[in-house]
């Protein structure tokens, strides 16, 4: 489904602040995974889902989705097939317009948008279906204005949005991190049902190495800019917390350490 | 007031809403200020004015509309494209417009519709004249409210909204950002371009100069009509403006009736208008101020 190749980008080329963001990354979802993904401050994570999304192009490499080429596409372009949640729920939603305004925009993603009305009453009885599902009692309060939601609303709102026409793949950018821990529980196990309901390719960010080895099929670690760690099937059963964390300052160290050599050779 | 002056205040007042429209929807629906307005509504009028001394007042109004939309869309490209700031975008079309007007002009500075047919004539034929004028504007700002409204209810419509409430979310929707700004600004401009006709065939003249500080009236109506009327929908805020606009024009010939100089009403809008945008700012300065009065005598009961 998605098929990331040999991908570099380089922040602030040429500059004294050079940053070596993404390092030949190769990554090959298929269709249905569920990949979670860790790794510290800096490692690459989000610039990986934005190189996907399209914020900016990479230097070189290339990245396809369901077998078509989306290097060069603009970042609305992708935006059709693409669903992302990020940490802030603000990002996700309008806040000055109301629930069903903000749905009827993300149900028109991919079909375009004509001088039809936006809001019908065929969509308003979808939407209050959809938002039933949530189990927050948004149903009743379609004609709320976003902003006056609570943060886990606005959250599980937006996860709808992302997945009211099933996207090819989900990205989740820590989307439950900003959140309070009986809130974020609720907006990852309506997550858990939506991707397993519609089986949707989904790659998440995570800092909470349990909820990385939980959730999904398959966990790739990142460190300065590779992922240094691919894990799934029986392997992925067997690790624990503590194994991975091992496995992190190990793989972690070894980089390090070519980094040195590598100096040392230069000298 | 006489009875005379309250009437060309309010219809004045309502030739000016279309102004006040294309401004809520540039500065309150996108986002933007934008100063291309100050260029956009002269070309209108200019347009207007030439082709209705060449004996197409009708048509005259719809060009002048197409001439400002175009003004807007230019400074969308300059936006968008260019990454000029809004700001300098707006300016710089202003700026050029100037040239523009006066080329459109004939290079004179104004141009008189003394004793020409306008868009006014047959209404005052028929509803004489005394009510005829209002008639005819009552009904472009009925027709421009409505389709205004219409636009702002289709897809592409809320798309052009989620875009000055949250452009990030709004590409992420897989919707091109660059086209609704553009695509806004031009209905924006529209309106702008429409007041501009309506009042050069309504005043009888057109003058090069006749833009300056609209911005600022415009911003004034925005928001006495919001004062008024409040600014919850699409819908209301068009009813908002229209009332805004009108009891502008309404103080602005009170006024004047009270002696003081039309020169300063500029001066006058734009205390007006830095009153009402600063007014949440200073309203919490003024809440901190109170709660550490407060706080400072507690500590000295304490003591």
């Amino acid at each position: 489904m998605l098929r990331i190749n040999n991908v570099t980008k380089i922040f602030n080329k040429g500059t004294n602040n050079e940053q070596l963001a993404l390092e030949n990354v190769n990554l090959h979802l298929e269709k249905g995974d569920f990949v979670t993904m860790i790794g510290g401050n800096g490692a690459g994570k989000s610039t990986l889902l934005n190189a996907i999304s399209g914020i900016f192009l990479v230097d070189s490499g290339r990245i396809a989705l369901d077998g078509k080429d989306i290097t060069f596409q603009r970042e609305y372009r992708r935006a059709r097939q693409m669903g992302r949640l990020f940490q802030d729920p603000l990002k996700g939603t309008a806040p000055n317009m109301t629930i069903a305004e903000n749905l009827s925009l993300a149900y028109l993603r991919g079909s375009g948008r004509g001088i039809a009305i936006g809001l019908r009453g065929r969509e308003r009885n979808l939407f209050r279906e959809k938002l039933s599902r949530l189990e927050l009692g948004l149903e009743d309060r379609l004609d709320t204005k976003m902003g006056l939601l609570s943060g886990g609303q606005r959250q599980a709102v937006t996860l709808l949005m992302a997945t009211i026409v099933t996207p090819k793949l989900l990205m989740l950018d820590e989307h439950t991190a900003a959140l309070d821990p009986a809130t974020g529980k609720k907006v990852l196990e309506l997550t858990k049902s939506v991707v397993a309901g519609d089986r949707i390719t989904t790659l998440m960010i995570t800092h909470n190495i349990t909820s990385a080895l939980e959730l999904g099929n398959r966990t790739i670690m990142l460190d300065a800019g590779r992922i240094i760690l691919d894990i799934s099937g029986e392997e992925r059963e067997q690790m624990t917390v503590e194994k991975l964390m091992l496995l992190f300052r190990q793989k972690q160290g070894k980089h390090l350490d070519n980094d040195r050599m590598l100096l040392q050779k230069d000298i | 007031m006489s009875s005379v002056a309250f009437l060309g205040a309010v219809e004045q007042g309502l030739i000016y809403a279309l102004l006040a429209l294309g401004i809520m929807i540039s500065y309150r629906i996108l986002n933007i200020a934008d100063l291309t307005v100050e260029g956009s509504f002269t070309t209108g009028a200019a347009v207007s004015a030439v082709m209705t001394a060449a004996g197409h007042p009708v048509w005259g109004v719809f060009l002048a509309m197409a001439a400002s939309a175009g003004a807007g869309i230019v400074s969308a490209l300059l936006q968008t494209k260019m990454r000029v700031q809004p700001i300098l975008a707006g300016i710089l079309t202003m700026t050029a417009l100037y040239s523009v007007n006066l080329r459109i002009m004939g290079g004179a500075p104004n141009t008189s519709l003394l004793r020409m047919e306008t868009i006014f004539t047959p209404f005052q034929a028929m509803y004489g004249s005394r009510y005829g004028k209002l008639i005819l504007i009552l009904l472009i700002l009925a027709a421009a409210s409505i389709l205004v409204d219409l636009f702002f209810r289709t897809q592409v419509g809320l798309s052009v909204r989620a875009t000055g409430d949250n452009e990030e979310m709004v590409r992420s929707s897989s919707i091109n950002s660059d086209f609704t700004k553009a695509l806004g600004l031009a209905v924006s401009g529209s309106m702008v371009g429409l007041s501009g006709a309506v009042i050069a065939q309504y005043q009888a003249f057109a003058d090069v100069s006749m833009g300056v500080g609209i911005v600022v009236v415009a911003l004034a109506s925005l928001i006495i009509g919001e004062v008024l009327l409040g600014r919850r929908s699409v819908t209301r805020g068009i009813a908002s403006v229209a009332l805004g606009a009108v009891a502008y024009r309404l103080i602005l010939t009170a006024v004047l009736s009270a002696n003081l100089k039309a020169s300063d009403l500029k001066l006058i809008s734009a205390v007006i208008v830095a009153i009402a945008i600063s007014y949440p700012a200073v309203k919490q300065q003024w809440q901190v101020f109170q709660l550490k009065k407060k706080a400072g005598a507690c500590d000295a009961e304490d003591q």
